[in-house]
């Protein structure tokens, strides 16, 4: 009937100790970024702030909110959230790193578009 | 092919004693209901009144375009005109329509469920939709809005005088009456469907409306957020899309059109999924390629958040990005192309006839045809360059959203009227109306086809005196399609009152709403339906009583088994 | 509506029911990823192209206060996924102490928020209202609260930034923007985070909880663990830009 035929699985109930774990796992991480932060990686600083803020919110997704244990279905409306929202940043960034000289901004990939037609006479 | 609609012929159909509009009276009975048939009533209360709203603008614009010179309306007031205009019908007609009024009605009933699954959130939708229209009403009696209905920075965040920031907050409300009715579809679906209807088994209305859920589920949010900003940037005086204070109005754009793109699929899919119940019921034949129907509904929702850049072509886009979004576009043309060919094939062979609401499916055919074709030409950049902002764009997303959506809003209010009210509207009443309402679009809005290509822009007041003739055309034909609208609002709520009773299925048409009375019970079945037939099926449905003839192709549903 | 795990009339069980709900939850946050991303955006073109004045700007924000909110939110997702579990298990005594826990942590992270918000409208960082970002460096007497060694810091970097943004100040009040839209939605969405808390706890406090139903326990939790991830992103993005220099 429906489609929760896979919904209750007998409800899976996670143990504390895995949340304490994860807890703390959050917490090192939390100390980690403050503490990259402070060491000068250039461009890559904020990759990897965004990449450890990543692993936590996954931590989160999949321990405190139980998506591992959840049916296929609410697995996909997460990914399906994630991934409309890389839509709305990659595709609107796409069009900002491809204009060749907005408001003064080069972006790195069209800097070359931009010395190519300054060099023609 | 007899005048008469093809009702089956028996006894007098007798008008159920107990349903839902009896079921309890009073005024709290309608405003606190969570009976999902009567807050589809209280929708298409309040959407018809925004649409006389929306209508009335109209005919502002109409007037005053009469003339080249404009000597009806200054500038000023016209361009709220068509603000106004713009912002009545996009955001509290055509959006809410067919959702709220039909999906709301018909989706318990086509699942086989007793309601939605989120009743009270249903009747919620409806009250955050009627709060964030007041919001809008006063914001049009309060000195109105002329930003146009796109409300592009900084001229509705910083220069205009209008009544931007209420105009604003109420669509900001009014957003998440569509996130909650679109949000209740989708669980509704996926977990209230009853024994034996299977997802393939779903009429294709109930598809669409999930596909339309989807993007209103993933779009509304984004539009909801980019307005907050823009009154928070009128009223606090940030600083996002403002020039002077560094901001960029090209990131309105893109945060403004990543909705507005999707949701014009919100106002088309519905009014598919509608004509998708009307060709096979009035073709006598299962639809043609169920699967790619359904699969065609959830591509549409699914690319049609890729191209929203379309709008933005001539904003300074580098070649390659414009390109990209110009494929995209031409991309997303191809799955409501081959829902075109599936209902024409739909046709062939059937046993077809011209009842009302088939008369609406045949003009959307043929409109939405046109819309959607000239939207290939304005995806073109070449073309997109000579056109963009003129009134080809004008007649272009008016041949999709009046004859594409609004044919498809009242071909569905006419064809499940004598549900939702037990009895039947006059036919040739009916048919008269709705060739009114074809011959006055056409007229209206073909005209503006050959304005746009001469190079008339949209939202100015004045024009060169040799188009004037297209123009008059125009208003003529407005003044027709407005007759063509009005019919049917009046001898539809007559025939809701003195209508020849209608039985459980006077068409018959296949779908689980017709097993059960008309109108229906509150609970909507005696008894949970359990379903073992495949949709459209008009072999396997003896019940129905179909004692149509075969024809020489031998096509056409029997009444019992095949021929 | 006095229920205590009956089934609700459109509904034939209450597996149904619960999985219908919970499904609704979900759904209801990803339109919340997708509002959030529509800001999130925003700050990332005004980073890109005013990075200067986006890294001065994070630099007058309290580094303690962010980290302490950050591990405050956290806890309270903790002490959120232990009421759950309390519920789950059927420890009803527990459940009320861990959801009065993750109200005190919320509470505690408003305190904090509002002594950073006090702070900025105290030293002229607030958009529209008479923003200056030099006001702190220019007039050390009226931020009684910044050290003399931090008002130094800040002039030294006050003026690397602005010899590389001649606008900086401009430039500035789109960091302000964000700051405030993104930490503003965030705090509001915690406080209607935090009612749903109190509703659940006088709830609970009438033993209405069981193991066979605690459907409300578990939507309101996943809604406070979204509004923590939420933070979880705001922290990085707007306390630790360039603070290597």
């Amino acid at each position: 009937m429906a489609d929760h035929e896979h919904a209750e699985h007998a409800e899976h109930i996670v143990p504390p100790t895995t949340y304490m774990i994860i807890i703390f796992t959050l917490l090192c991480l939390t100390l980690a970024t403050a503490a990259v932060a402070y060491v000068n990686l250039g461009p890559l600083n904020i990759v990897v702030a965004l990449a450890i803020a990543t692993t936590k919110a996954t931590l989160v997704v999949l321990f405190f909110m139980h998506a591992k244990y959840s049916p296929k279905r609410t697995k996909l409306v997460i990914m399906a959230g994630i991934f409309w929202l890389a839509i709305l940043l990659f595709m609107t960034l796409s069009d900002y790193a491809s204009r060749v000289d907005y408001r003064g901004v080069r972006y790195p990939m069209t800097q070359n578009i931009v010395l190519m037609n300054s060099q023609q006479s | 092919m007899s005048a008469e609609s093809t009702k089956t012929t028996g006894p007098e159909p007798k008008f159920p004693e107990k349903h839902y509009l009896n079921a309890s009276y009073g005024i709290r009975s309608w405003l606190l209901t969570t009976d999902h048939k009567r807050i589809a009533l209280l929708y298409l209360a309040s959407v018809t009144f925004f649409f006389f709203i929306g209508g009335f603008f109209a005919m502002m614009i109409r007037l005053h375009l009469l003339t080249p010179s404009g000597y009806l309306l200054s500038a000023d007031t016209y361009n709220r005109m068509f603000t106004m205009h713009g912002v009545a019908m996009i955001f509290f007609f055509l959006i809410p329509s067919i959702p709220a009024v039909l999906g709301n009605f018909l989706i318990p009933l086509m699942v086989g469920a007793k309601d939605l699954a989120f009743p009270k959130i249903n009747l919620l939708s409806w009250y955050i939709y009627i709060i964030g229209g007041c919001f809008t009403l006063y914001s049009m009696v309060s000195g109105g809005l002329d930003t146009g209905w796109t409300f592009y920075t900084p001229l509705s965040t910083v220069y205009s005088n209008s009544a931007v920031a209420p105009a604003v907050v109420g669509i900001f409300i009014t957003g998440f009456s569509s996130i909650l009715t679109g949000l209740n579809f989708l669980v509704t679906v996926h977990t209230m469907r009853a024994p034996g209807m299977t997802w393939f088994r779903l009429p294709l209305f109930v598809w669409a409306h999930y596909a339309t859920s989807v993007v209103m589920i993933l779009g509304t949010p984004v539009i909801a957020i980019t307005l907050a900003l823009a009154a928070m940037e009128r009223l606090f005086g940030l600083g996002f899309f403002n020039p002077a204070m560094g901001g960029d109005p090209i990131l309105f754009q893109h945060l403004f059109w990543f909705y507005s793109h999707p949701a014009v699929y919100i106002m088309i899919l519905p009014a598919m999924g509608v004509i998708s119940e009307l060709i096979p019921t009035f073709a006598r034949k299962k639809l043609f390629g169920y699967h790619f129907v359904a699969a065609a509904s959830l591509a549409i929702a699914v690319i049609g958040f890729l191209v929203w850049t379309h709008h933005m072509f001539l904003t300074g886009q580098s070649t390659y990005a414009a390109l990209a979004f110009s494929f995209l576009t031409f991309l997303v043309a191809i799955p409501s192309a081959v829902k075109v060919f599936n209902w024409t094939a739909t046709l062939f062979g059937g046993s077809i006839s011209f009842d009302t609401p088939m008369l609406y499916a045949f003009g959307f055919l043929g409109l939405f045809l046109i819309g959607g074709l000239t939207g290939l030409f304005l995806g073109c950049l070449g073309v997109d360059m000579h056109v963009h902002d003129t009134y080809f764009v004008v007649a272009h997303f008016h041949y999709i959203m009046v004859g594409g959506a609004v044919m498809g809003y009242l071909g569905g209010l006419h064809f499940w009227w004598p549900k939702i009210t037990g009895r039947m509207y006059p036919e040739w009443l009916a048919r008269i109306a709705a060739l009114v309402l074809f011959v006055g679009f056409n007229l209206t809005f073909f005209p503006q086809f050959l304005l746009g290509y001469l190079g008339m822009p949209r939202r100015y007041h004045v024009y060169p005196p040799e188009f004037q003739v297209y123009n008059v055309m125009s208003t003529a034909g407005a003044s027709i399609l407005a007759v063509g609208y009005l019919l049917p609002m009046i001898y539809l709520t007559w025939a809701a009152f003195y209508g020849k009773v209608a039985g459980n299925n006077p068409w018959p048409a296949t779908g689980l709403e017709w097993t059960t009375a008309s109108p229906p019970p509150t609970e909507n079945f005696e008894v949970t339906p359990v379903v073992t037939w495949e949709a459209y099926d008009f072999h396997s449905r003896p019940e129905l009583g179909l004692d149509v003839p075969g024809t020489p192709s031998g096509v056409v549903a029997p009444a019992h088994g095949h021929d | 509506m006095h229920r205590t795990g009956a089934l609700f009339g459109q509904f034939e069980t209450l597996e149904q029911q619960k999985d219908t709900a919970s499904l609704g939850m979900w759904i209801f946050l990803v339109t919340e990823v997708m509002f959030f991303g529509g800001i999130m955006l925003a700050y990332t073109i005004n980073r890109h192209s005013y990075f200067h004045a986006f890294a001065m700007g994070s630099k007058t924000l309290s580094l303690k206060l962010g980290t302490t909110n950050t591990v405050v939110l956290l806890a309270s997702s903790f002490t959120m996924a232990m009421g759950v579990w309390s519920a789950q298990v059927g420890k009803k005594k527990l459940l009320p102490m861990f959801l009065a826990l993750t109200i005190t942590l919320g509470f505690i992270f408003f305190g904090i928020k509002y002594v950073e918000y006090a702070q900025k409208f105290h030293h002229h960082l607030v958009p529209g209202r008479n923003f200056d970002i030099t006001y702190c460096v220019n007039n050390p007497s009226r931020c009684e609260d910044m050290s003399a060694e931090e008002i130094d810091a800040e002039r030294v970097e006050l003026q690397e930034a602005q010899a590389a943004d001649p606008d900086l100040n401009a430039h500035a009040q789109l960091y302000y923007s964000a700051y405030f839209g993104m930490t503003g939605l965030h705090a509001l969405h915690m406080v209607i985070g935090a009612g749903l808390l109190f509703w659940l706890l006088r709830e609970s406090l009438k033993g209405r909880f069981t193991p066979e139903w605690n459907t409300p326990v578990d939507l309101v939790g996943l809604y406070w663990h979204f509004v923590d991830i939420v933070w979880i992103y705001l922290y990085p993005l707007l306390y630790l830009i360039d603070r290597h220099n």
